[in-house]
């Protein structure tokens, strides 16, 4: 999957990774993607319900050697 | 102004004495809905802190100036970040310690009564979860009853009470948290009892727990009597402290009663639920003071902090005691029944031996309400 932005938020513990996520997404247009790295596990149910909140789209989420990789659509 | 911490024993004592407090919840709505901190007097906001990231004037007016603010969150780090924007806006507020992990894992250790030649029974209540176990002292010797995992808690408690740990007790294989029996045995080269109906892919070795095993706990004459009551688990068992009290495990709780389904086999052993409950709680004292191995609501704690009430009463006032119909309570058991806990399969699994997760994966695990019973 193309991203626009991949941000990098291992190693960073809450609320860091919904922080850094936040300001990336608002440096990106409609319709980008923003690829996020974390190693926070609770960042996936936060990141979820941010992104449902904030009208935008999570692609795709895996999890490899405890890195959670997401890819959200900027919503409008 | 100020931001303070303030520790999940602090809050704990708010709990008990009834106190009030304004908990303003940051963590996603479901995770509020699903688990909070509890008490008779508190009052609830819940924002997700995503939503407080720019600023938290749009909540100012909604807090309240006359009580305490305490600012929650899973692990900490998001609540201290609001507890602050909050302060710099000029409130006095502080955070819990710890989050609703350190939460989940405090034990405040209540006194429930004397036994014996001048022995005592304790309750630790882990008031997050809804966890309940006991040390019986006697002597110079102490059991524990349903340890839960913060193993510490209860050696400590021990020394501190110059008295050494000889037994450690399951009432059944837990599903909803870790036990920390075996733990304990290890440390303290205590013996570990366990149903052997409950144990038969176990992968340690153990002490079996049979009906009618006789535990004598210190020189006097305390005996722990072990009461074969399934319906839990097929190998849940009840203890008969000193002809005083009744530790009915999962099976009987002050405002409902166990659920049957968590080892898979609901349909089978809602008829040995019902013996236990209707016939063999039937046939003791109404005397005996019922303390299980958890609350589910606040309202179930008594004024003094512990958890119990006579057996008599619960007959009279528990629901779960009261469904005259067979048939009715079959289904009352079987349907509708609440989610299972958190990770239940796995906490089998870790408490059998068959898996030894790290310490970072067992707090994880247990995160959420214990949901062992069904009203």
């Amino acid at each position: 999957m193309e991203a626009t932005k991949v941000l990098d938020a291992k190693g960073l513990a809450c609320p860091m990774p919904i922080v850094r996520t936040k300001k990336a997404i608002a440096e990106l247009q409609t319709g980008d993607i923003l690829e996020i790295h974390t190693t926070d596990q609770g960042s996936k149910s936060d990141l979820t319900a941010w992104a449902k909140s904030g009208g935008h789209e999570i692609l795709k989420d895996v999890e490899e050697d405890g890195v959670i990789k997401f890819w959200v659509k900027k919503g409008e | 102004m100020t931001m303070k911490a303030m520790t999940p024993g602090q809050v704990a004592k708010k709990v008990i004495n009834n106190e009030k407090l304004f908990i303003l919840d940051v963590r996603n709505q479901d995770a509020f809905e699903d688990w909070k901190v509890e008490g008779h007097q508190f009052d609830y906001l819940n924002i997700p802190y995503f939503e407080l990231i720019d600023g938290v004037e749009s909540i100012l007016d909604k807090l309240p100036k006359d009580k305490d603010i305490l600012v929650v969150c899973a692990k900490e780090g998001s609540s201290v970040m609001v507890a602050e924007m909050l302060s710099e806006a000029g409130l006095d507020v502080s955070y819990l310690e710890g989050g609703m992990k350190a939460w989940s894992e405090h034990l405040e250790p209540v006194r429930v009564g004397e036994l014996n030649g001048g022995g005592e029974l304790y309750q630790f209540v882990r008031i997050g979860k809804g966890c309940l176990s006991y040390m019986v002292v006697s002597g110079e010797e102490a059991a524990v009853i349903d340890p839960v995992r913060m193993t510490d808690v209860f050696v400590n408690f021990a020394k501190e009470k110059n008295v050494t740990i000889k037994h450690a007790l399951d009432t059944h294989l837990h599903a909803d948290h870790i036990s920390g029996g075996r733990l304990i045995a290890q440390e303290t080269g205590a013996s570990y009892w366990l149903p052997p109906k409950d144990a038969t892919e176990v992968t340690f070795s153990y002490n079996p727990l049979k009906d009618g095993q006789l535990i004598q706990v210190g020189a006097s004459t305390i005996d722990i009597n072990a009461l074969y009551t399934p319906g839990h688990t097929i190998g849940s068992t009840s203890f008969i402290i000193d002809d005083s009290y009744l530790l009915t495990g999962d099976i009987l709780f002050i405002d409902s009663i166990g659920r049957p389904d968590l080892a898979g086999k609901a349909e089978d052993w809602v008829g040995d639920l019902r013996n236990s409950l209707y016939s063999k709680y039937k046939q003791l004292s109404d005397e005996l003071v019922v303390l299980p191995a958890h609350f589910m609501i606040v309202d179930e704690l008594n004024e003094d902090g512990t958890v119990g009430k006579k057996l008599g009463d619960l007959f009279k006032e528990n629901h779960g005691l009261n469904v005259d119909d067979e048939t009715t309570f079959r289904q009352m058991v079987t349907e509708n029944l609440p989610p299972q806990p958190n990770a239940y399969q796995e906490i089998r699994e870790t408490n059998m031996g068959k898996i030894e997760p790290d310490s970072e994966k067992q707090r994880e695990m247990e995160i959420g309400p214990n949901r062992c019973a069904v009203r």
